[in-house]
């Protein structure tokens, strides 16, 4: 069902143009990071030449997850509730494992009320793709500390966080997860392929992507902090006033160190994977990543991959069909069957 | 094999008792995990199989081994079923409860026991029967291991003799309950009979109390409410179950998977279902909403801490419309409650789960034969209203053996309710909330269906008709206005009442679900005692109004049910507020079925008033 009007040079392999994987304009901050990984997860499916009909997205509740409606209009969309989109997703593709999930999450939403679904979901293998979209903040609800957040972070209406950042990546290595990537919102050259090999996993495809929040923005010596803006605006701001800001964007090569400056002015540093680390060792993977925590270095690309287990729909033995789809006589046994069993409770 | 018969007569008068044959309970008292359920079924079914009205009760601990357990069993001539306050013949299996029993049998009462079981016998108002358990089972036949486990075969073998339960019957009953395994068979039996026998030889019988054959069972089964559920479901084609283990409900999710697993699938072995244990309760009604939503007849079965911990979600799903079904196998509550004790406590929680304003169609099965149909029926009835739908049995119905009719195989089609496919998007379009045919159930499309307009997108805050997101004023009250006239018009179109009317009756009795036998039994109690009664069962939650009609056409109205609150009054309260005087309340939550004598105590006592 290709729009007829455009140009034939601009249709993907199955006939449709790019406009048709858009979705509805973003209610989030400008200069969000969750919109560049909407726009790249569109560039995507489209490249892949996915039937959006075909895909289905999910998300729980969190900035994150309000952007599957900026995706992807054609396909059917469930914002769930909060930290349980895992669930849905599992019951959404046990229904129909004809289908294509991609799910988009949060760093509280996974991280926090998520952990045991995202950690259940990778555990059964359910096909799809899951994409966190980490900024260490809980934005929607203006600023609070997120199980990812680092440790010593300071926030002015929460003080210091006291606690180490839970790794997802980590957590998703350690719970069986045969695809594990990290990226940055920024770096769309690196975020596309990732998610193209995310869309061709079968099984459960994990993509952590640091994703600033422009709004937290908590650096009391900033300007643009709340503090500052508390006491230095006028009383026709309050404030949840919020700046306009530019997208974080970076550009760095694979083996590169690059260390970005976020909106509040705090640093973090991205270490691109070259060609040094296998992939399919996952002690190896873990090694990285607890490397990386030690030198505060946040290391991106793919982490693990294992493309040798099954999927929840084979370990349930499932039919290739949708069971969504089965028709009655598949729903309901004939009537000698349960004469029989009649017969034996007598 | 005939017992040696002597004259029954009182201990301390002598005087002659008259015999008591098919109308009184056995209690067994034994430790949980010792295996004696193999016996008490056995005994039940033998009961059950010489045409005897049957009913086989188990009371349990929240325990794997150890405490102590009590099973009772009751045979009525009259066809009566509920539990009796007491029973005068008592198997003490169990050392730590011997004396709590036999101090709580009843005066006339026997008292069965192991003879290495030092009791104190100076009760002379009882007839003991000591049985040689260990000199039964300490034979080369009995395996060393077993021998604990078949010594709960002996009192199967003695009380055979003394109440004359039919050998043949017994028989019949160990292979049922063994599923023909000759091993199994041949493992218990010869310690059956060698009980039987002995006790033909060794015991005079000296108390009033014995069974004989009748005709009453035939065309009946004896079986649990939680395997007719798993059963209906079966062939209500569910094709996805998420479930977490929890007592009372895991028996359904157990017959369930062993009856989809022969029936259910295609001859290369594979699933035509998904039946998925999930990590918790949050996580099996999420599983099963996102099941609903892409098009599988989705379910779920749990208990009262399942159903708190699912409220959020049944929210999400009763305000996205999305098709469920949740069984809530009623235990005690608050918090973890007695968890292998019966309660009819749930009501509200399922009635009005989730925060905000919610109603959810609510099933509410009396018999097995009803959890059944329940099981299929629920399927459809989901489908077709695009919500969430409780089917609310407990534990005594779900755990317990009962006599039931047959069971009948599914009268209407399958209902997938209203499904767009995508030639008729095409045709008409598609708009996702919008009540096109004025009774408030709108359209939906399946994830799939191959038409560019054929999405949406699902969320449960604010949507207008288009599933667009709002939060215009208007928009979401018209559409919890909607939701809440889909769920009103369901009232006549979900299982009716079951009504029993007596002409010139002024009291009349409401009742709901395992409460069934007792209250029959206490309307006979009742018109015995000069009080005629009619009575109305509830099936489903929003009520008919036929329901409102038979309130009006009484002058009070009693409405009996396990738990605290009288949680289905208040709801009829609510429905009928103009009627709200009339109804009042026989209402009780100890953990234990309702008995017809206490029921009957009751009504008698607020009639006096």
């Amino acid at each position: 069902m290709a729009t007829a009007t455009v140009a034939t040079s601009k249709l993907n392999l199955i006939g449709l143009d790019k406009s048709d994987y858009k979705g509805n304009p973003s209610t989030l901050c400008a200069g969000c990071g969750h919109d560049s990984i909407s726009a790249q997860i569109i560039q995507v499916a489209f490249e892949l030449g996915l039937k959006p009909e075909n895909v289905i997205k999910l998300s729980g509740i969190g900035c994150s997850s309000k952007s599957p409606a900026y995706f992807l209009n054609r396909s059917h969309g469930l914002n769930a509730v909060h930290g349980r989109m895992p669930s849905v997703a599992s019951g959404a593709m046990l229904a129909n494992r004809t289908l294509t999930a991609i799910g988009v999450s949060g760093d509280g939403d996974t991280g926090s009320i998520g952990l045991g679904q995202f950690k259940h979901i990778i555990r059964r293998n359910v096909p799809m793709v899951y994409v966190i979209e980490n900024n260490g903040v809980y934005g929607l609800t203006k600023g609070q500390f997120s199980a990812t957040s680092d440790e010593g972070q300071k926030l002015k209406y929460y003080g210091d966080n006291e606690y180490p950042a839970v790794d997802l990546c980590m957590e998703a290595i350690v719970s069986g997860c045969g695809f594990v990537a990290r990226s940055f919102a920024g770096d769309p050259k690196q975020v596309r392929p990732l998610l193209k090999a995310a869309f061709s996993f079968q099984g459960t495809a994990v993509l952590d992507i640091i994703s600033p929040c422009v709004t937290f923005n908590n650096n009391p010596e900033s300007n643009k902090s709340y503090e500052w803006v508390r006491d230095h605006d006028s009383p026709l701001h309050d404030i949840s006033f919020v700046p306009q800001r530019e997208e974080i964007t970076v550009d760095y090569e694979p083996g590169e160190t690059k260390a970005v400056t976020m909106h509040d002015g705090a640093q973090i540093v991205l270490k691109k994977l070259a060609g040094e680390h296998d992939p399919t060792d996952r002690m190896a993977a873990i090694i990285l990543l607890e490397r990386g925590r030690t030198e505060n270095v946040l290391t991106t690309g793919l982490l693990y991959y294992n493309p040798n287990r099954d999927t929840v729909q084979d370990s349930e033995r499932m039919v290739a069909t949708a069971l969504a789809l089965l028709p009655d006589e598949k729903l309901r046994p004939a009537r000698s069957t349960l004469d029989k069993i009649v017969a034996g409770l007598c | 094999m005939s017992v040696i018969q002597s004259k029954v007569v009182d201990i301390l008068s002598g005087k002659n008792l008259g015999e008591v044959v098919n109308d009184f309970s056995i209690q067994i008292g034994s430790a949980n995990g010792s295996g004696s359920q193999t016996s008490n079924m056995v005994l039940v079914r033998a009961l059950f199989r010489m045409g005897i009205p049957v009913s086989g009760k188990n009371l349990f601990p929240s325990n794997i081994q150890g405490l102590p357990t009590w099973y009772t069993i009751r045979c009525s001539r009259a066809g009566y079923v509920a539990r009796q306050p007491s029973s005068p013949v008592v198997v003490l299996m169990n050392p730590d409860t011997a004396v709590k029993d036999l101090a709580g049998l009843e005066s006339g009462g026997v008292c069965f026991y192991p003879d290495d079981l030092k009791l104190d016998l100076s009760r002379q108002d009882v007839t003991y029967y000591p049985m040689p358990v260990k000199m039964l089972t300490s034979v080369p036949e009995v395996p060393r291991h077993l021998r604990t486990y078949i010594g709960n075969m002996v009192y199967v073998g003695v009380l055979a003799q003394v109440l004359q339960i039919e050998m043949s019957a017994l028989e019949a009953a160990l292979d049922w309950q063994f599923g023909g395994r000759t091993k199994l068979v041949n493992a218990n039996l010869p310690t059956i009979k060698a009980a039987f026998d002995w006790a033909a030889a060794n015991i005079a019988k000296r108390d009033p109390y014995r069974v004989e054959r009748m005709n009453a069972t035939a065309g009946y089964m004896l079986v649990d409410g939680n395997t007719a559920g798993g059963l209906g479901s079966v062939y209500g084609g569910m094709t996805v179950t998420a479930w977490y283990p929890i007592t009372p409900s895991t028996s359904l999710a157990d017959a369930m998977s062993e009856y989809a697993s022969s029936l259910r699938r295609d001859p290369d072995g594979k699933a035509n279902y998904a039946i998925v244990q999930a990590e918790d309760e949050l996580a099996a009604i999420g599983m099963v909403l996102g099941a609903g939503w892409a098009g599988a007849r989705a379910m779920t079965t749990t208990s009262g801490p399942g159903i708190s911990l699912m409220q959020e979600f049944l929210g999400f799903g009763y305000y996205a419309e999305i098709p469920a079904v949740i069984w809530d196998i009623q235990r005690v509550g608050p918090s973890t409650g007695m968890p292998t004790r019966v309660s009819q406590g749930d009501l509200f929680a399922c009635y009005y789960a989730s925060h905000g304003d919610t109603k959810h169609i609510c099933l509410l099965p009396g018999t097995v034969n009803e959890c059944f149909e329940f099981g299929w029926r629920s399927l459809d009835i989901a489908e077709q209203y695009q919500t969430p739908v409780f089917v609310l049995s407990d534990l005594d119905l779900g755990m317990n053996q009962w006599m039931t009719k047959p069971f009948e195989y599914p009268a209407e089609p399958i209902n997938r309710g209203k499904v767009l496919t995508a030639a008729q998007v095409e045709q008409n379009g598609f708009r996702r909330y919008a009540d096109i045919d004025g009774d408030g159930i709108a359209y939906r499309t399946l994830p799939g269906t191959n038409h560019p307009r054929a999405s949406y997108f699902t969320r449960g805050s604010g949507h207008d008709s288009d599933a667009r997101y709002t939060e215009d004023p208007d928009k979401y009250r018209d559409n919890l206005e909607r939701l809440r006239r889909k769920i009103e018009l369901a009232r006549e179109h979900l299982p009716a009442p079951v009504v029993e009317l007596t002409a010139g009756a002024k009291v009349a009795i409401i009742g709901f679900g395992s409460t069934d036998p007792a209250i029959i039994e206490a309307r006979d109690l009742l018109t015995a005692g000069g009080l005629t009664t009619s009575y109305l069962r509830i099936r489903a939650l929003p009520c008919a109004a036929s329901v409102l009609e038979f309130v009006r056409s009484h002058a009070r109205v009693y409405v009996v049910e396990i738990n605290a609150d009288g949680q289905l009054r208040q709801v009829l309260q609510l429905e009928m507020p103009e009627l709200a005087a009339r109804l009042r309340s026989v209402c009780m939550l100890d953990g234990m079925p309702f008995t017809a004598a206490w029921i009957m105590g009751q009504i008698n006592s607020q009639e006096q008033k």
